[in-house]
């Protein structure tokens, strides 16, 4: 091969290097950004295509509000939940000092559980916990204890709070396993050398370290449990009125009797996950300074 | 330092019962359909329903034609990147991250609005169509997942050496790819493949939303209907979750100890 040649192929590679990854971007463009824009676009436009607000302005009539409201609430509550139970099972597993095989079985399970969503999930939770479910049924034989006259409804806000936990927690296990494996162990017997307790250690060192991973997983488990439509569609039908499915029977039946209005109800939904995830980003950055 | 145990014991025990009573419980339940024995009748009348044979073959095939065209989209763009375009990489990763920000409900509604049969390109138009538009969705969900994975596999394995050498056997682009590349990150992309299978055998939303007969939406029409069947349904579905991550395992495992070997 001569020089010249040599020279033009290098030139052309770098013409055409950007053909390989152009598929990716055409995918991406056509079935991520377009649409998503298309929404977002629509959310400030009227019926004829004139730029409002209106639409922005009408999500705040209460019942919307409401469906907002309640979304937050469900995730947050779920969220939290998760996050302060998983990151227990998490310590139990990785720093707990149990049996080996206690590890990777907790692994494996929270790898199926984070995945077990969706209709099914809400079908075992009607087995076990709904009116004739098995713990309902077990609890009035042996206890004579009928949880749903405690004001218990599966079918509701705090049962599905209960069900979501079932894919939260081990999402939250699967993600802060690999932290507290990051936490090392001479941090810990330096502090003990200087006469610090476990607690003083968790509260001065541990808890530093990890509170960016703490706080972003929690961020990412609400963005998830937000998103979430199955799961409650299947238990609840649509007696409860969280926003993913008030925007189904948007787009299934213009419920709302105003398209441009649907748009705008995506569009705040994008904002709720987005933000949440963003935090997420930006918070696991930081806490791989340490973790590493 | 000695430390108590106590507490991690009552963690693990705590979540045993919160994770395995739903389990013994959907399980009970499906086994009740004959009044005063247990039974798997719900089980039978599920397997013959040819209903469910349709739907979890339609959902089946469509998990597959979601995983092809998840590899055959991913590992080109995450080989050219590491080997030509590193500075893209962020934004790359950026746009596999968006399915995670972005709820599929969202993604499906600017789909039917921009893909209607009146649009530039009306892939809801026809049931085949529809089926290419919701196998493309299924790409779009297993993105973030298809794409971490075989990046981590194309980072144990050395790139530019195997592009070069395979360069100077005088191999074009198509063998390099098909014949070194994916070989090598086949663990990888299987991985990938059987999460992707796991997230799209169940998927409700997308498939309900742009009609198609799939498993999803069989599920929750049971649900809203039987008594016994759903918790059988359940079962099964939590079996076949249970089958993919085990295979993850198992394929992982057998990689890990061929390196080990090597």
């Amino acid at each position: 091969m001569t020089a010249l040649s040599i020279a033009r192929s290098r030139l052309g590679q770098v013409s055409w290097s950007w053909l390989g990854v152009a598929p990716f971007f055409v995918f991406a463009l056509m079935f991520l950004i377009l649409p998503t824009g298309f929404l977002m676009v629509g959310a400030f436009q009227d019926a004829g295509g004139n730029f409002t607000l209106a639409n922005i302005a009408h999500l705040f009539q209460p019942s919307i509000l409401s469906a907002y409201w309640i979304s937050i609430e469900v995730s947050a509550v779920s969220a939290i939940a998760g996050a302060v139970i998983g990151f227990f099972l998490a310590y139990a597993g990785v720093l707990g000092g149990l049996p080996r095989w206690i590890r990777p079985t907790l692994m494996t399970f929270s790898g199926v559980a984070s995945n077990f969503a969706g209709v099914p999930l809400a079908f075992a939770f009607l087995a076990t916990l709904g009116r004739v479910g098995l713990v309902t049924a077990l609890l009035v034989k042996y206890f004579d204890f009928n949880l749903y006259s405690t004001g218990f409804n599966l079918l509701s806000f705090s049962g599905l709070a209960l069900t979501y936990l079932y894919f939260q927690i081990p999402l939250m296990v699967l993600i802060m396993t690999p932290a507290l494996d990051g936490l090392k162990r001479d941090w810990r017997e330096a502090a003990s050398i200087l006469g610090a307790s476990s607690w003083q250690y968790w509260r001065h060192v541990a808890l530093p370290v990890l509170w960016p991973s703490l706080l972003g997983t929690t961020l990412l488990l609400f963005a998830n449990a937000f998103g979430a439509v199955a799961t409650a569609y299947a238990l609840t039908g649509s007696s409860l009125n969280i926003v993913t499915i008030l925007l189904y029977a948007q787009i299934r039946g213009d419920v709302l009797h105003d398209e441009n209005l649907g748009y705008a109800l995506a569009l705040g939904m994008i904002l709720i996950t987005g933000l949440s995830n963003l935090a997420y980003i930006w918070l696991r950055t930081r806490s791989e300074k340490w973790l590493r | 330092m000695k430390r108590s145990k106590l507490g991690p014991w009552l963690a693990i025990v705590i979540g045993a019962i919160y994770f395995l009573v739903p389990l013994i419980g959907t399980f009970e339940f499906s086994l009740r359909m004959r009044r005063g024995e247990y039974s798997f009748d719900a089980y039978r009348i599920v397997l013959g329903d040819p209903q469910f044979q349709a739907t979890f073959a339609y959902s089946t095939c469509l998990a597959l034609a979601t995983i092809l065209v998840g590899a055959l989209l991913v590992v080109p763009t995450a080989y050219w990147i590491r080997l030509r375009l590193p500075g893209l990489r962020p934004v790359v990763e950026f746009i596999t991250l968006l399915p995670l920000v972005i709820p599929a409900i969202v993604l499906v509604f600017g789909y039917l609005r921009i893909y209607n049969s009146s649009s530039w390109l009306p892939l809801t138009a026809s049931d085949r169509a529809t089926d290419l538009l919701l196998t493309f969705s299924y790409v779009t969900l297993a993105l973030p997942y298809m794409y971490r994975a075989v990046d981590t596999g194309l980072r144990a394995i050395d790139v530019r050496t195997l592009t070069e050498a395979a360069e100077s056997l005088g191999a074009g682009w198509p063998t390099i790819l098909f014949r070194v590349i994916f070989p090598n990150v086949r663990v990888a992309v299987l991985s990938g493949a059987f999460l992707t299978f796991a997230i799209v055998i169940g998927e409700f939303t997308m498939a309900s939303l742009l009609d198609r007969p799939a498993f999803g939406p069989y599920l929750q029409l049971i649900g809203a209907n039987r008594a016994y069947e759903p918790s059988a349904l359940a079962i099964i579905a939590f079996i076949v979750t249970w089958a993919c991550m085990g295979l993850i395992q198992v394929f992982g495992r057998g990689a890990r100890m061929a390196a080990e070997t090597r």
